[in-house]
């Protein structure tokens, strides 16, 4: 008898109240991920879930690094020395660093999908970049922070050894700042991949926008959230796997 | 070597150099002495330009320093520092904090610089910790990695700032003969220390720095044997206790 019989069979009976709890059990895990193949639908809303992910991952890096770049900048002026064009950048960057970390990440997400890009039928798109601009502005404060922790110390040596600024960022200050921030950029990592979710709320089409489609044909709601819950948690248990090695390898030069 | 001319340096309103007027020729090894506080870091760090001054002229070689249009880089490569809390680059080995500069500003290929970088750590008898990481050396090991990392970038010059002031006193002997040793070798040096046994031994000349002036300069055997300044008097009459 193959599933698909099996499950019809005992969908009957429960219909009329008569299937055991295991019974009901295999029937709605059947409906929540095998029937109509629905686990394609949950593995296509991992891939984009992945996929904003990584997108928006980029965007809120570089983003991140200009407006670290910027802050640092103009707070490494000297008194008496500031630029104006400078000052006024980092006003700018300070608005967005400040307007981001005081808002709820789901309000931007609304205010994104229905104001600003209103009109816009690619939901998926317009979440990735609200994620984005969001996620940067955290990555901006930990960028700074890590350079900011640095001994300015390691700065002079390398310039006193004739070496320019770039060499010196590249080879002393910022494989030092990366090694600090490590654990942090980790965490926002991680929070970036659970905050896809809400794009769902636009129409985004990641992984709870399948759950819920599921949810609404099935009535049932247990087994498509838990299973992505489930899915949440593997993928998390993995990035913080691939992250603990790499700070392992980071922590060579602490041997003492 | 190294001509200063009416130096000034003032952190907002705080004065820390006045017009200071200096120069050091070939071969001299001047020992900067006087109270914390009283501008010798910040004239160490002006002749390589980690401070700007406010005012005056640096010239090395024949080179301004202190034009805006000077390449404060190639400037910097032939000038060595070593600062009181060593600053190794923790991220590299020993190997790689020697040779890192000389290889980045094209001086030598890595093949040399790591002939350069055994060379000088059989000098201070580190040969053993080239594979190492800072962390793993003592201070006074450290000390002694931070000036080979300056000597193998071949300065003219070397700038020491307190080098023993950080470390457990039983690491300051270490430290002071490979200096000592260097001086010998001829190396012009500029040393800010409060060790005067070695000021006295090593010393061609000592500047007694006060308020952001060189209050009295001279022959080591004069500046402690014969101080003139009251202030020189009453400084040394607390370090020498
Ligand atoms: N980066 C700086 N910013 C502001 N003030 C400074 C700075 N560096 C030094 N000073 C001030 O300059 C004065 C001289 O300092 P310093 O040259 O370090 O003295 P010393 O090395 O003789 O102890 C001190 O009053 C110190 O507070
Ligand atoms: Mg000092």
């Amino acid at each position: 008898m193959g599933l698909a019989q099996t499950y019809e069979l005992w969908r009957e009976l429960m219909l009329q109240g008569d299937a055991s709890w295991w019974q009901e059990f295999f029937v709605r895990f059947y409906q929540a991920f095998l029937e109509n193949n629905r686990w394609q639908q949950y593995l296509e809303g991992v891939g984009t879930t992945l996929l904003v992910t990584a997108m928006a991952l980029i965007l809120g890096v570089v983003l991140g690094v200009v407006v670290a770049m910027v802050r640092t900048a103009h707070d490494q002026q000297r008194p008496g020395q500031r630029n104006f064009l400078l000052g006024v950048i980092n006003f700018i960057c300070k608005v967005y660093v400040t307007v981001i970390r005081g808002t709820p990440m789901m309000v931007q997400i609304l205010i994104m999908g229905l104001v600003i890009f209103a009109s816009s039928r690619n939901f998926t798109m317009v979440g990735t970049l609200t994620l984005g601009i969001n996620s940067g502005a955290y990555v901006a404060e930990i960028i700074r922070g890590g350079l900011m922790s640095l001994d300015p110390g390691q700065m002079e040596a390398g310039r006193s050894l004739g070496l320019n600024y770039l060499d010196t960022m590249r080879f002393i200050v910022i494989p030092q700042a990366f090694k600090a921030i490590l654990p942090a950029l980790g965490n926002e990592f991680i929070i970036l991949l659970k905050d896809t979710s809400m794009i769902s709320v636009i129409g985004g089409q990641e992984l709870i926008y399948f759950a819920r489609n599921i949810l609404n044909r099935t009535f049932d709601a247990m087994f498509p959230l838990v299973g992505s819950a489930c899915i949440y948690l593997v993928l998390v248990l993995i990035f913080t796997w691939l992250q603990g090695k790499l700070e392992r390898r980071l922590r060579q030069s602490d041997r003492r | 070597m190294i001509d200063v001319k009416n130096l000034s340096k003032s952190f907002g309103d705080n004065l820390v150099l006045d017009h200071i007027d200096q120069h050091i020729y070939p071969g001299e090894k001047v020992v900067v002495i006087g109270p914390s506080g009283s501008g010798k870091s910040t004239f160490l760090r002006c002749l390589n330009l980690l401070e700007i001054p406010t005012a005056g002229t640096i010239t090395f070689d024949g080179v301004e320093v202190t034009d805006p249009k000077a390449d404060i880089d190639k400037i910097r490569q032939q000038m060595g520092m070593v600062f009181q809390h060593f600053n190794l680059f923790p991220n590299m080995t020993i190997r790689k904090n020697i040779t890192l500069a000389p290889v980045q500003t094209k001086l030598m290929s890595q093949a040399e610089a790591d002939d350069t970088a055994t060379t000088l750590l059989k000098r201070v008898g580190l040969t053993e910790k080239a594979d190492a990481y800072p962390a793993q050396l003592s201070g006074g090991q450290k000390q002694r990695i931070a000036i080979v990392r300056a000597l193998a970038m071949k300065p003219k010059l070397m700038l020491f700032d307190e080098p023993t002031s950080a470390l457990d006193p039983e690491m300051v002997g270490e430290v002071l003969e490979v200096m000592k040793e260097l001086a010998v070798g001829g190396m012009t040096m500029v040393v800010v220390t409060h060790e005067m046994g070695f000021a006295r031994e090593v010393g061609s000349r000592v500047l007694f720095m006060d308020e952001g002036h060189v209050m009295e300069e001279g022959k080591p055997e004069d500046i402690f044997s014969r101080p003139q300044n009251p202030r020189l008097q009453e400084f040394l009459s607390k370090v020498l206790h």
